[in-house]
């Protein structure tokens, strides 16, 4: 057995993200799609904390630091988004909003 | 026995990961989601951030996750298995999808040759002075002061505009 690598935390967080993006893509639901996005970031991060990890430089790990804040700051707002949009028109349903469609 | 471990918190983050992008009912979905975040802190240990790992408990499991469960009680769906759960063009969104992951993955695998090996001492500089926690804190206090300052500026603002968005009368 080999050691770990950076190359296996970069193949992981391509998969984790790959799983985010099909969730995204194909949810009709938008609550589901707003917490595959959550993967898409863990993805992001492990990247990030991996490549602090095999360089002497910590400035990966500073970095997700912000990333955590940025989506904690992303997932208030989309979810008042939802709340807003769902006392408006009853539905949490991708397919069905399209108030600007013409 | 590192990279022992790394395949079981490879093995949970997927597996989990997979399962919660498949379950129709949010309920469980999110269960599978804490189960994915856990796996991910767990990963953070192995690559010796423990700050970030705590910091992951913290923030997701504890604090977006019970946001995520808040809403889905809020917004009642009703029977949510008679509903179709994807949308019409899932098929191609999906080809989509496949396609975006072989050309990361080809991406790594090309570049492979060009990664060094993992250094002996991993955090040569974190070493000198004391802990993780501690290295950080002194990075995010003195070269990153004023994105720290920023990030707590996005946060209030973020804070603002959610309670706005959710309120009842605008």
């Amino acid at each position: 057995m080999g050691t770990l690598g950076l190359n296996h935390c970069l193949l992981l967080s391509a998969l984790l993200f790959g799983i985010g993006a099909i969730g995204v893509l194909t949810r009709r639901n938008i609550i589901m799609v707003l917490m595959c996005l959550e993967l898409m970031f863990n993805a992001a991060n492990i990247n990030l904390v991996a490549v602090a990890r095999f360089r002497p430089d910590l400035t990966g790990q500073v970095f997700t630091v912000f990333t955590i804040a940025v989506a904690a700051a992303e997932v208030a707002i989309g979810l008042g988004l939802v709340i807003s949009m769902f006392r408006n028109s009853r539905t949490v349903n991708i397919d069905e909003i399209h108030l600007l469609k013409g | 026995m590192e990279l022992l471990f790394f395949y079981i918190f490879a093995a949970v983050i997927l597996g989990s990961a997979v399962m919660m992008v498949t379950r129709r009912n949010m309920v469980h979905a999110v269960v599978w989601m804490v189960i994915t975040f856990i796996g991910v802190a767990s990963l953070y240990i192995l690559l010796e951030a423990e700050f970030l790992a705590a910091v992951q408990i913290l923030v997701y499991t504890g604090g977006i996750v019970v946001l995520f469960l808040f809403v889905i009680m809020l917004v009642n769906l009703g029977d949510i298995y008679q509903v179709e759960w994807l949308h019409r063009q899932w098929l191609p969104a999906l080809l989509l999808a496949l396609l975006l992951v072989t050309e990361i993955g080809f991406m790594v695998w090309v570049g492979a040759q060009d990664v060094p090996a993992a250094p002996e001492q991993s955090e040569a500089i974190l070493r000198g002075l004391g802990g993780n926690v501690e290295t950080l804190g002194m990075a995010l206090y003195t070269d990153f002061l004023l994105p720290f300052e920023v990030a707590s500026m996005l946060l209030l603002v973020a804070m603002i505009g959610a309670i706005y968005l959710a309120k009842k009368r605008v």
